[in-house]
């Protein structure tokens, strides 16, 4: 990379912030209506943070965070980031949810999926960013991350990564078995069975139970489960769209076509490099995860658009985080700069892509000629980001999570955990989550009914 | 006093037989106590793919312990070394604090009379029997409405209490301080605390190293209570920093560092067991002590 | 052995006599204060917390008993406590008899190194929950791990972690951490036993199960009822192993799977401080009265 370019993003970024600046001052005299909170900020007051200088704590599990933060540094020396990996998902929102009731502890940036970011932004503890004028970056940003970080009015967050679903299996494995590279649902169920019957040990992919992947399913499948209107919440996990995940999926369930390994154990990385576990359906960022730990498949892996049920493109997304300022920090101007270097600024993301962090959420890097034409060793030299990038863009409009989400995923294993031990029927299971959510919430406050 | 096992030894009809069933019998329990140990030590000999590719019990095709450790050691800046030390930090004053209140009240409610000393061992037993992790909220909304929380003290603290302690020191005082020694002391002028340094500690001795340990093995591999009171990772002790490097393989961005998880476990191991083989002598002086009678 | 030496007064001036008793008070303090800042005060703020009810939309309300009467009929929580007390009925016994024997063979001083003995079979204690649950998952991992190789071996189909199996999976982990801890427990009272009623069974011409019988387990019948109580209060606190073993088993062990699981998922998921207090106070309760007459019938028979 050449040195200018560097100079370049640093007079990119104060032009920028300079026209925001203007922007949010001109949308000050006519500010909308959506916003309760106070906004008591503006485009200008990040620019001047970040030369002023101070100390935040992130809270941040990504490993490449580590190179992003010393060259954030760098750019701005009078900031001091302290940099802290609080637990991976959970575990961190366990953290942050402690540190919001007791009124103290949190950091002041933390990374939040975007399946728990609702539950934050419900408990009114992320400051809203449009204030700093970052809605003006939508254009930066491809339109599923966007619409997840964008709830009931306020920008909560800035995406980091993405995650829109594709086909991850083992050409070599397909080619052993004869198997075709489905493009529809159908297609992939005879493959599972074609395969499993040609070798009893070996799975077409792997599903122990993972709340995740089933409400991403649902998303593709044109599902609406959660519907979220301020404190009004609807659960129907028994509509059009489930149904129709669930009629592909109870044949692999009750087939018992599906891998019995856990999914991230030491057994279910053995079990993709041996073949075992032929195909993953899952996000985008899986090639950084395959290449760095289950080195005996490179070479033998490829990936394919995601089949759908009619044979018309549509997807989903499947983890993937923002970064988000919470209320309670001190400094939330310089939190938000730096959230939006983190997020926005060029060299940071390129850090970020390259260091396999995940799959970029920014446009200009998925679209890229750079990123589209690589041709990673471990997938045989294909070009598997123009397959990723076009999977972006056909994901499903509207999906929405529940705002206690991260209880939701929680209890899944209790509720349609069931189905998966006793291969039997997604659709009871699905229904008794359906009961225990709605009686949550109803309990928590909010008004919940099915349907 | 004449030795016990020599004495029942000449009496009883002892017989080969009997001897190789019950070596037979606590072989049996050794097996049973060694098996994962080996897995173990086996496993932290190889390198992460090794791992994955070969049969558990059975070693690798590279002998790879050496520079597992070394890469334990320096992983992200040595953050492993940093753990060890806190931990030491945890189990010095926490089990030093541990046995020391639990020593000064277990001698206290074995030597003395005093109005209230069986309400006080009732309160005691009461305490333990609620479960300590489900008082880990209440205990952490204490800690945080005092700002203790993300401090070494929030670990410190709740480990200072050993009810269990309390009561080896009880049952041990009992027997092992004659009562005519402290009477004696006390005719001669001594006061109770000049009493209790000069005479009794010497004599309670054997029961202090056994709390000692027990509370030793307690904050050492203590988990739950440092895992949500501390969120910043340069506090951890070892066994929750081993989780958090265990979760590490989970996820979007996985890095998994298995063989880090294993050596490391292998590591965290060691200094409990060279301790446990270090006191193992003042264990078995202080037992035999107690059955001598005046 | 539960004989307290009060010191008579006959010998000593009421002046002296109090200052002994304020001594021995002094020595109590330090821990009775820290017993009141660090055990007391959150169970009476947990207390206090059970008498309300937060909740994410509406903020908290006094509820009086309104969560005890809930949990009376929660069918979770039930459910979990059944399973603790099947847990207690089969794994405890097993693990206390096992401790038994290895000790009592420890002292019969027919056993060639038992100092080895000793310190190899204590050594799991010494394990940290965390590890622990490393090893035993990987042992039992039928896909890849040892019990893969016993089932290919020997044509078995064992399947520890399947949801029929994981409770005695889970006990078996139990018994490996604390067999040599128990053992230690009735070893060391075994030590205790005077040698002259050992010398007076010599006398008598009784043999060696007739000893163990009649001299031994009487005589560390205090000590049994101690590591009963103990195991039991562990086993109604059952939570370190299912909470570590959940990632590799996830549809075995449900979020209400002990009690103690149940008020962390509570908490911790389900941001319930105020019912998870109440699932803590009445195990509390629960686990207290049971140890209770267990010590109260343990010490009666040990007077008899």
């Amino acid at each position: 990379m050449m040195h200018s370019t560097r100079r370049a993003a640093v007079r990119r970024i104060a032009s920028l912030a300079a026209a925001g600046a203007v922007v949010a001052a001109a949308l000050v005299g006519c500010s909308s209506s959506g916003s309760g909170a106070s906004s008591s900020g503006s485009a200008s007051d990040v620019d001047a943070a970040l030369k002023k200088g101070g100390t935040i704590t992130v809270w941040n599990w990504t490993p490449v965070a580590k190179d992003q933060v010393a060259a954030f540094e760098k750019a701005y020396p009078k900031v001091k980031v302290n940099l802290v990996n609080a637990g991976t998902n959970s575990t961190e929102y366990t953290k942050l949810q402690n540190a919001v009731k007791a009124g103290k502890g949190a950091p002041d940036v933390a990374q939040i999926e975007y399946y728990a970011l609702p539950q934050f932004a419900l408990s009114d503890s992320l400051v809203d960013l449009s204030q700093y004028g970052f809605d003006k970056l939508k254009s930066d940003f491809s339109s599923g991350p966007w619409n997840n970080v964008n709830l009931e009015g306020k920008l909560v967050g800035l995406p980091q990564d993405s995650g829109p679903m594709a086909l991850f299996y083992n050409k070599t494995e397909f080619q052993k078995y004869g198997l075709t590279v489905p493009t529809t649902w159908d297609q992939y169920i005879a493959d599972a069975k074609k395969l499993h019957a040609a070798n009893p040990n070996a799975y077409i992919t792997s599903d122990s139970g993972d709340p995740g992947f089933v409400t991403s399913m649902i998303w593709q499948a044109g599902g609406h489960p959660f519907t979220v209107n301020g404190t009004k919440v609807n659960v129907n996990l028994q509509d059009e769209g489930t149904k129709k995940f669930t009629s592909t999926w109870n044949q692999l369930v009750e087939g018992k076509l599906l891998s019995p390994v856990v999914g991230w154990s030491d057994d279910w990385y053995k079990a993709l490099g041996n073949g075992q576990v032929a195909s993953l359906i899952t996000g985008a960022w899986m090639p950084g995860t395959l290449e760095s730990s289950v080195p005996q498949g490179s070479g033998q892996w490829a990936v394919a658009p995601i089949p759908t049920y009619d044979g018309k493109p549509a997807n989903a997304e499947n983890g993937g985080s923002a970064a988000a300022v919470m209320k309670q920090s001190k400094n939330s101007a310089l939190a938000a700069g730096f959230v939006k270097w983190l997020n926005d600024n060029q060299d940071s993301v390129n850090i970020f892509v390259k260091g396999g962090g995940g799959f970029p959420s920014t446009v200009a890097d998925q679209n890229s000629p750079e990123f589209l034409n690589q041709t990673p060793a471990y997938f045989g030299g294909q070009k598997i980001n123009q397959v990723l990038v076009a999977g972006a863009k056909d994901v499903v409009d509207g999906w929405q999570y529940l705002p206690y989400e991260v209880y939701a995923n929680s209890i899944f294993g209790d509720t349609v955990g069931k189905a998966y031990s006793d291969n039997t029927s997604l659709d009871a299971g699905l229904e008794a989550w359906q009961k225990s959510l709605i009686s949550y919430g109803n309990q928590q406050g909010f008004k919940v009914k099915a349907g | 006093m004449s030795n016990t096992t020599a004495r029942r030894r000449s009496g009883t009809q002892a017989g080969p037989r009997r001897n190789a069933v019950l070596t037979i019998v606590m072989a049996l329990f050794v097996i049973y106590s060694f098996v994962p140990l080996a897995w173990l030590i086996i496993n932290a000999t190889k390198t992460q793919s090794d791992l994955f590719s070969t049969f558990g019990l059975g070693f690798g095709h590279h002998f790879a312990l050496f520079s597992n450790i070394a890469d334990t050691l320096t992983y992200k800046d040595g953050i492993f070394l940093h753990w060890l030390g806190n931990t030491l930090l945890y189990v010095i004053v926490g089990a030093g604090g541990a046995t020391l209140l639990a020593t000064l009240a277990g001698y206290g409610l074995a030597k003395y009379a005093f109005p209230g000393r069986r309400a006080v061992f009732g309160v005691v037993l009461g305490a333990i029997a609620v479960p300590g992790t489900a008082l880990a909220v209440p205990t952490f909304l204490l800690f945080s409405k005092l700002s203790l929380t993300n401090t070494p003290w929030s670990v410190i603290l709740p480990s200072l209490i050993s009810p269990f302690g309390l009561y080896l020191i009880w049952t041990f005082a009992i027997d092992a301080v004659p009562t005519e020694l402290l009477e004696a002391a006390r005719v001669d002028g001594s006061s109770e605390l000049r009493t209790f340094f000069t005479v009794s500690l010497r004599l309670l001795a054997p029961g202090i190293v056994t709390v000692a340990l027990f509370a030793i093995v307690a904050t050492w591999n203590n988990y739950f209570l440092p895992l949500i009171m501390l969120s910043d990772p340069r506090w951890y002790p070892l066994t929750v920093g081993l989780s958090q490097w265990s979760a590490q393989a989970t996820g979007a961005a996985a890095q998994p560092i298995y063989n880090l998880v294993i050596t490391g476990s292998l590591i965290t191991i060691v200094p409990i067991v060279v301790a446990f083989l270090f006191l193992q002598r003042y264990w078995q002086s202080g037992l035999t002590a107690g059955s001598v009678k005046a | 052995m539960s004989e307290i030496t009060a010191p008579t007064s006959r010998r000593r001036p009421r002046g002296l006599q109090r200052k002994v008793s304020l001594a021995g008070a002094a020595f109590v303090t330090p821990f009775m204060i820290g017993l009141a800042l660090l055990v007391i005060a959150p169970i009476v703020y947990a207390v206090y917390l059970s008498l309300f009810r937060t909740q994410l939309i509406g903020g908290t309300a006094f509820v009086g008993f309104g969560n005890y009467v809930d949990l009376i009929q929660d069918p979770k929580f039930w459910s979990s406590f059944l399973r603790v007390l099947l847990f207690l009925v089969v794994q405890v016994p097993i693990m206390l008899a096992l401790s038994l024997v290895a000790a009592l063979a420890l002292d019969s001083a027919r056993l060639h190194g038992v100092r080895f003995f000793r310190i190899a079979i204590f050594l799991p204690y010494a394990v940290p929950g965390v590890v622990a649950a490393l090893l035993w998952g990987f042992i039992y991992g039928n896909q890849f791990g040892l019990t893969a190789w016993v089932n290919s071996a020997l044509g078995w189909h064992l399947a520890p972690l399947a949801p029929s199996w994981i409770l005695g999976s889970i006990g078996n982990i139990v018994t490996w951490e604390f067999l040599g801890y128990n053992m230690l427990i009735f070893y060391s009272a075994l030590r205790v036993i005077s040698t002259d009623l050992y010398e007076a069974a010599e006398l008598d011409g009784a043999g060696a199960w007739r000893i163990i019988f009649s001299i031994k387990m009487p005589a560390i019948r205090g000590s049994i009822v101690i590591a009963v109580i103990f195991s039991i209060i562990g086993s109604f606190q059952l939570f370190n192993e299912p909470n570590l073993l959940h990632g590799l088993a996830p549809n075995s062990i449900s979020s209400y799977f002990t009690p103690n699981l149940y008020a962390y998922n509570l908490s911790f998921a389900g941001q319930q401080f105020n019912y998870s207090a109440t699932v803590a106070i009445v195990m509390g309760i629960i686990t207290g009265v049971i140890s209770y007459v267990v010590q109260v019938r343990g010490t009666r028979a040990e007077n008899r």
